[in-house]
């Protein structure tokens, strides 16, 4: 085979490659959209109807709890996390800490970000057997706290990294402390640590496997911090092998409603990351 | 004058007192690394002290209610699952990788890599339901047929195929990364010898981006391994050590999914069921750590 033809059949390979990955995309978000969408348009009231008494067996009602569980349990979450991480790359970023320790720690992080969700779920639920309490909120707060930790961490990092140093030896130079320096250099990198906690509340809102045990799946409406709650990602999972269709198909406009949820907040993401920009030296100013 | 103090003083209070607060949020990213492991280890105690590790790690009889815990069949799942993911998805995502920093040129580039990370963003979930409505009436149906096996379309084969199309954005944007890191003067000094787009790819990019390349499959084979929604939906879920890769199995994760639930008063699996999490939690630690060694070394090794 000369070497033309390897190149022509090396070039077919990778577009089909791709096109492969681009038919799968349109494929998973198209059945998802066309069956929930389906569902939804039979009765978009579910979104917003709580729970009957028999909507594990019948379809009674809607799934607002797990819509609101959703929110309940990935808000606060976001939030802790969010000061948590920023705190750390901030730290590991600037003059507060060694090069050496922030090499390390840096590394722990990404094996942190590395580490399957269902420990997480395992680790908050150990917690919860030693403590003797069962599956809360509040439980399922803190394990997304600490499966979002890394995450956002890690693009908080990579904003903070792509500070550039003058910026710093500038506002040193101007007579800054350490604080007011960090706070210049964040506002630079602002546009790629909101993009960050975007991304991170995309990743929360979407896990099922941390918050399956933690959260605890429950059939009601949300009660309080110390009462079971669940979130759309565990209601998907519980009702999509139901017996009854009705039950099934409110697990495919639950999964609508989440993909359209998280594919916004990509595209927000995004947006919002050019919109920032200019408050990056030498960013565009709309 | 003491206007001026007040303010300077205000300032470096701050600033101690931010001082100390990153400190604490630095040594944070170290404490919950530790406490994870710690909290793990202090729970699987029980049933490690109970049984040996190798006899838990190669027994092939899971029955809980009798006592009996054998990772074996879980192991054989995770592995199986992982092998055949990472087979179908990592060719497919270093070849779109190569396509996406070599070939795309930029309107196509930044639509495609957008989808790119669109794939990576959607949730496991939705891959799981998808995959109940596709792909297990596909390989029920019409794969397994051909291989003259019956199969109800729950299986390894079907959870891995899912598994794949996950796995490959992870690898993709990964690979890109390292490729567009590459010096553009590898590409031209190669170039303008004459050799073709591909060679260059072949011969110099793979080569150099290399390091970069395997730790992203390490990377991604790590991701696999934890996976847990997406098998406990499609695996089918039985603790057999599957016969075929239509067999419905079971992963490490899956196993916890499957029987928390119901199991969790007995202390014994419950216990049980934590020594899964330190598994996984050790191997894919294990993984990330090779990864990042593995590139480090190379990189010395394989300078251009």
């Amino acid at each position: 085979m000369d070497r033309y033809t390897e190149q022509r059949i090396a070039d077919g390979l990778v577009r089909a490659a791709t096109a492969i990955v681009l038919a799968v995309l349109v494929l998973v978000v198209g059945v998802t959209l066309v069956r929930g969408g389906r569902a939804l348009l039979a009765n978009p009231a579910i979104v917003v109807t709580p729970p009957g008494s028999t909507y594990m067996l019948d379809g009674a009602g809607g799934f607002l709890h797990a819509v609101l569980g959703s929110l309940l349990v990935v808000g606060p979450a976001t939030v802790i996390s969010t000061v948590l991480a920023i705190s750390t790359a901030t730290y590991l970023q600037s003059d507060y800490s060694s090069e050496r320790f922030a090499e390390y720690a840096n590394l722990f992080l990404n094996v942190l970000w590395g580490t399957p969700p269902i420990v997480y779920g395992v680790f908050v639920l150990t917690i919860m057997i030693g403590a003797g309490t069962r599956a809360s909120l509040l439980a399922g707060i803190l394990s997304i706290t600490v499966f979002q930790y890394p995450i956002i961490t890690r693009y908080t990092d990579e904003a903070l990294r792509s500070v550039s140093t003058e910026l710093k030896e500038t506002t040193y130079g101007l007579g800054a402390t350490r604080f007011e320096t960090i706070r210049v250099a964040t506002r630079a990198a602002l546009p790629g640590v909101v993009a960050g906690v975007i991304m991170g509340f995309a990743r929360g809102i979407g896990d099922a496997a941390t918050v399956l045990f933690t959260a605890g799946g429950s059939t009601a409406m949300p009660g309080g911090l110390l009462e079971p709650a669940t979130t759309l990602p565990i209601l998907i999972f519980q009702q999509a092998t139901s017996f009854n269709a009705e039950v099934r198909s409110h697990a495919y406009a639950a999964s609508f409603v989440l993909i359209v949820t998280v594919l916004a907040l990509i595209g927000a993401s995004k947006l919002l990351a050019g919109r920032f920009a200019r408050y990056t030296p030498g960013g565009q100013s709309e | 004058m003491s206007n001026e103090s007040t303010r300077l003083r205000r300032r470096l209070a701050v600033e101690g007192a931010s001082s100390v607060w990153f400190r604490a949020a630095g040594y944070f990213a170290l404490l919950v690394f530790g406490v994870i492991g710690a909290t793990l280890v202090w729970k699987s105690l029980p049933v490690l002290t109970e049984y040996s590790l190798v006899e838990l790690l190669t027994s092939a009889t899971w029955d809980p209610a009798r006592n009996s815990f054998g990772f074996m069949p879980a192991i054989v799942g995770t592995l199986a699952v992982s092998g055949i993911s990472m087979a179908i998805g990592a060719p497919i995502a270093i070849l779109t990788a190569i396509y996406l920093a070599e070939y795309a040129t930029d309107p196509w580039k930044t639509v495609i890599s957008s989808f790119v990370d669109a794939l990576a963003a959607i949730p496991g979930v939705v891959f799981g339901l998808v995959g109940l409505i596709v792909v297990v009436p596909f390989v029920g149906d019409y794969l397994a047929p051909v291989f003259g096996v019956d199969s109800a379309g729950q299986g390894i084969l079907t959870a891995s195929l899912v598994m794949s199309i996950i796995v490959t954005p992870f690898i993709v944007s990964l690979t890109v990364e390292s490729l567009e890191a590459l010096p553009l003067e590898l590409r031209e000094a190669t170039l303008s010898v004459g050799a073709t787009e591909w060679e260059v790819t072949k011969h110099v990019l793979l080569r150099a981006a290399g390091p970069g390349i395997l730790s992203a499959l390490l990377l991604g084979f790590g991701r696999v391994f934890g996976a847990t929604i997406v098998p406990a939906m499609l695996i089918g879920s039985q603790t057999l050590v599957p016969e075929t890769v239509f067999s419905p199995g079971q992963t490490l994760t899956t196993i916890i999914v499957n029987d928390f639930g119901e199991l969790m008063s007995l202390p014994l699996t419950q216990s049980a069921l934590i020594f899964v999490g330190l598994l996984l939690l050790v191997v894919v630690w294990l993984f990330n750590f090779a990864a990042m060694l593995l590139r480090r070394r190379l990189e010395r090794r394989w300078q251009y």
